[in-house]
């Protein structure tokens, strides 16, 4: 029985229990009197009968008052405590009762809510727990990420399908510098978490090792494999295949594997260059040796020969022997850097070669260093260490001898050799006293060194010489050394986008299978690329043409801030005047740059196998539409719009511009207008929205598609 | 009767001497400076026997020495290789496509002689 029925049932009650027993009374006492005592009664009370309504009617509102205000207190009041300990139980755990009305109600508020307290400290213990646990699983992700990418290996981590779940910087700087083409990203070199080796590496050769490393694991082998594989642009790989095993206690089930990769082009072609000298030195010499030695055997064999014949074997002897100098020669030209003897050394920039050199000069000799014409690009090939201390021990000579103020380091390239060169102002030294110091062990304070200079220089198969600038009254000893072709150089440029650790590994990608787009796939399953255009102009149809185009990837529920792509475009035609403070990009920026025939392409490529994603993607895609037939890429892959899925979760919302929805949704965003910095804004957008989706029962893209449809913004046409 | 011997070498200098010493061992004496005319010079010539340099223009030593052994009339004609590859599958190659000798350069004159007349049964 609700509670308003029940306060009339004892309201009622109330009436009958003040009224009930006078009546029933007077009914009794009524029956037992005679007429004249009827009549009596009847006088007696009609004199006094206002009085006592009036006082029955005051008790009885009294009764009512009093009735009413312990049912507030005792039935409403608990009703409506047991609401708020619904709330508490559920929407709003940290919510409390505020304990009121009756003290009994207050003592219950005070034990429900000291329950919560309870309960609240319980929870926040295990969610506690849950954190810690969860944190100490991503330190070692974290650990083992950052080990990865200090190796000065390529390493590279696949799943089965062969997604790419982890790879390190060196890998990808590998990759970038073999990607051929006009663009950052083309020339098939595209690494990316969740994207498919096999756009790298031959797809059988992989699966070749795969069945190799499963066989070996099988015999109880050491698993892995070997294999070299040549890419598209002539260079050389050389791929070492280990497998992943399951954590499980089935530890030879293979989940995936860790492919280290190393470019060997470089060793194979001076590999080749080296055979190619013992050939020329070797086979070459036998054809002209063969001849010679009949020739003089004849000679000496034959001495009688009439005079004309001698003199031919004369010439064959003098001809051959001046062909074999002449190869000599030649070789040694062609291959000197290939035959010298080879002491290990190392890639190194010029100006870090110098700078360690003053350091030490200016350490230990207290002598003062400085710098001029230093060719900062310049890498060496050198034993640092040795060179180092044999540039300190002449520089301690020279103190020793000429009492220099101060010393100066240049540094200078011509063709394949780097000059090196220890300049001071002084006298004039005879080449005795260089010869000297050339060839006595090298000795600074109480450093020694086995070696002498002589010994240095050679090991970097260089020169050495003294040579005076008479003009400037000084003299310099200068080191010839091979110069270096460097290495692919770690870029710091990418790590001042996206603060913090490059997002180079995913381990969720283990499990994650066949990724080709499933319409019904959950939203945060899906890969998506999304992307923004700065253009010419807002009318495409009129002529205006894309300027820049800038796109980030978002795989498994993450936005991938290293894996972008951001290429200005030669629009080939003036830019708006007046569309150039929006964009910023200036007429000198673009000319040049490849134009959207070859961007196109590019940019088709990176968007492989994901769903799209732009803010007002009508407008960008009616760009790319409009290129289609020209550059013969189509985007044909299903578009999801920021603006209208935000018209989707927030309906009543006036704008549904991206700065609104950025500051709807507290995102904060350091520049914008430019397209990869929006498209990194509509990144992250996106990926606050999915949550509001699914709470409104769109999880799926198709699901996503379908809604957008129905807003009032998809009705607008570009 | 004099037994008749072409060498067969794009290399004037090595010619000289090999001619030489063939005709002073009393050998009839041919010369084909490419392997075109070897195989024309083996038509007109009709040696016994062949001393056929490896590295040739327009036709190499081996495929000289492969179109003779073809050849089942020239079945007597012995074949020594004269080259300057020193290396041993070279010389397994040579012999196995049916040269009689493989000679690299350089090589001691005297010997060449005794393997010539060997061959020869001289």
């Amino acid at each position: 029985m609700k509670a308003r029925y029940r306060f009339l049932v004892a309201v009622m009650v109330l009436g009958l229990l003040m009224t009930g027993p006078f009546m029933v009374t007077l009914l009794l006492v009524w029956l037992d009197m005679d007429q004249a005592e009827h009549d009596l009664l009847v006088h007696l009370l009609s004199s006094h009968l206002p009085v006592g309504v009036a006082m029955t009617v005051f008790g009885f509102v009294i009764g009512v008052l009093i009735l009413n205000k312990l049912f507030r207190q005792y039935v409403d009041g608990l009703l409506s405590m047991s609401e708020k300990l619904r709330l508490m139980l559920g929407a709003n755990r940290n919510f409390r009762v505020t304990p009121e009305g009756p003290p009994e109600v207050q003592h219950l508020a005070r034990a429900a809510n000291d329950l919560a307290q309870q309960r609240d400290v319980l929870l926040d213990d295990v969610s506690e727990q849950i954190a810690a646990a969860k944190a100490s699983v991503e330190e070692e992700k974290n650990r083992l990420a950052a080990l990865m990418s200090e190796l000065a290996q390529a390493v590279v981590v696949c799943n089965l399908d062969g997604r790419i779940l982890l790879y390190n910087n060196r890998a990808r700087l590998q990759f970038k510098a073999l990607a051929q083409g006009p663009t950052s990203v083309s020339g098939g070199a595209l690494i990316g978490l969740g994207r498919s080796i096999f756009s790298i590496l031959e797809k059988n050769q992989v699966q070749h090792a795969e069945g190799v490393v499963r066989q070996r694991l099988a015999a109880g082998k050491t698993a892995l494999s070997n294999f070299i594989t040549a890419l598209r642009g002539g260079q050389l790989l050389r791929v070492q295949m280990v497998p992943v095993l399951s954590g499980s206690e089935r530890s030879d089930r293979m989940s995936g594997y860790v492919l280290t990769i190393e470019n060997i082009t470089r060793n194979v072609e001076e590999e080749a260059r080296r055979d190619q000298v013992l050939h020329t030195l070797t086979e070459g010499s036998r054809a002209s040796l063969g001849s010679i030695r009949a020739a003089v055997t004849n000679l000496i064999d034959y001495p009688e020969m009439e005079p004309e014949m001698r003199e031919r074997f004369l010439g064959v002897v003098g001809d051959e022997v001046a062909g074999m100098s002449q190869r000599l020669d030649r070789t040694m030209v062609e291959f000197s850097d290939s035959i010298k003897m080879r002491w290990p050394l190392e890639d190194i920039l010029g100006i870090d070669l110098i700078a360690a050199t003053q350091r030490r000069i200016e350490e230990k000799l207290r002598l003062p260093t400085k710098t001029e014409g230093l060719d900062d690009a310049l890498w060496v090939k050198a034993d640092s260490f040795s060179l180092v201390f044999a540039l300190l021990f002449l520089a301690s000579r020279l103190q020793d001898h000429y009492g220099p103020r101060e010393l100066r380091l240049r540094l200078s390239a011509q063709g394949r050799l780097a000059y090196l060169d220890l300049i001071w102002a002084g006298p004039a030294m005879s080449s005795e006293t260089f010869y000297t110091w050339e060839m006595e062990s090298m000795q600074v304070g109480a450093e020694a060194s086995p070696l002498t200079l002589r010994d240095v220089i050679d090991r970097h198969g260089g020169e050495i010489w003294y040579q005076r600038e008479k003009a400037a009254h000084r003299a310099y000893f200068r080191f010839v050394l091979p110069v270096a072709t460097p290495e692919v150089e770690a870029e710091q440029e990418d790590n001042k986008r996206g603060a913090g650790r490059p997002e180079y590994y995913d381990f969720d990608l283990f499990n994650y299978e066949d990724k080709s787009i499933d319409l019904d796939r959950r939203l945060s399953e899906l890969t998506y690329t999304v992307f923004d255009t700065e253009t010419t102009g807002l009318q495409p149809s009129d002529g205006d043409e894309i300027i820049q185009i800038g796109a980030a990837r978002i795989v498994n529920n993450r936005l991938l801030r290293q894996e972008v792509f951001d290429q200005l475009v030669d629009p080939e035609r003036p830019l708006k005047p007046e569309s150039i403070p929006i964009h910023g990009i200036t007429e000198d920026m673009v000319r040049g740059k490849p134009n959207i025939d070859l961007v196109l392409p590019a940019f088709h490529e990176f968007c492989a196998d994901t769903v799209l994603i732009a803010h007002n993607a009508a407008f960008d895609m009616r760009f790319l539409q409009l290129k289609e037939k020209r550059t013969g890429v189509r985007f044909a892959q299903p578009v999801l719009d920021t603006l209208l899925l935000s018209a989707v979760v927030h309906p009543n919302q006036e704008s549904h511009k991206l700065d609104d929805i950025l500051g709807r949704l507290g995102i904060e965003i350091d520049t914008r207008h430019n397209a990869l910095e929006d498209a990194l804004a509509t990144a992250e957008v996106f990926l606050r929205m999915v949550p509001l989706l699914e709470k409104m029962d769109i999880v799926t893209v198709r699901q996503a598609l379908e809604a957008s449809e129905k807003t009032y913004f998809a009705r607008v046409k570009y | 009767m004099t037994q008749r011997i072409l060498i067969v070498d794009d290399e004037p200098n090595i010619v000289i001497s090999l001619e030489f010493l063939m005709k002073k061992e009393g050998f009839a004496v041919a010369v084909a400076n490419d392997g075109d005319e070897a195989l024309a010079q083996v038509a007109s010539f009709n040696p016994d026997l062949l001393l056929l340099d490896v590295m040739m223009p327009k036709k190499s030593g081996f495929e000289v020495c492969e179109a003779l052994r073809a050849d089942p009339e020239r079945a007597g004609l012995k074949i020594v290789m004269l080259t300057a590859k020193g290396r041993d599958t070279e010389m397994a190659k040579g012999l196995a496509i049916g040269a009689d000798a493989y000679v690299t350069k350089p090589f001691s004159t005297k010997e060449l002689v005794d393997k010539v007349r060997e061959m020869l049964a001289v």
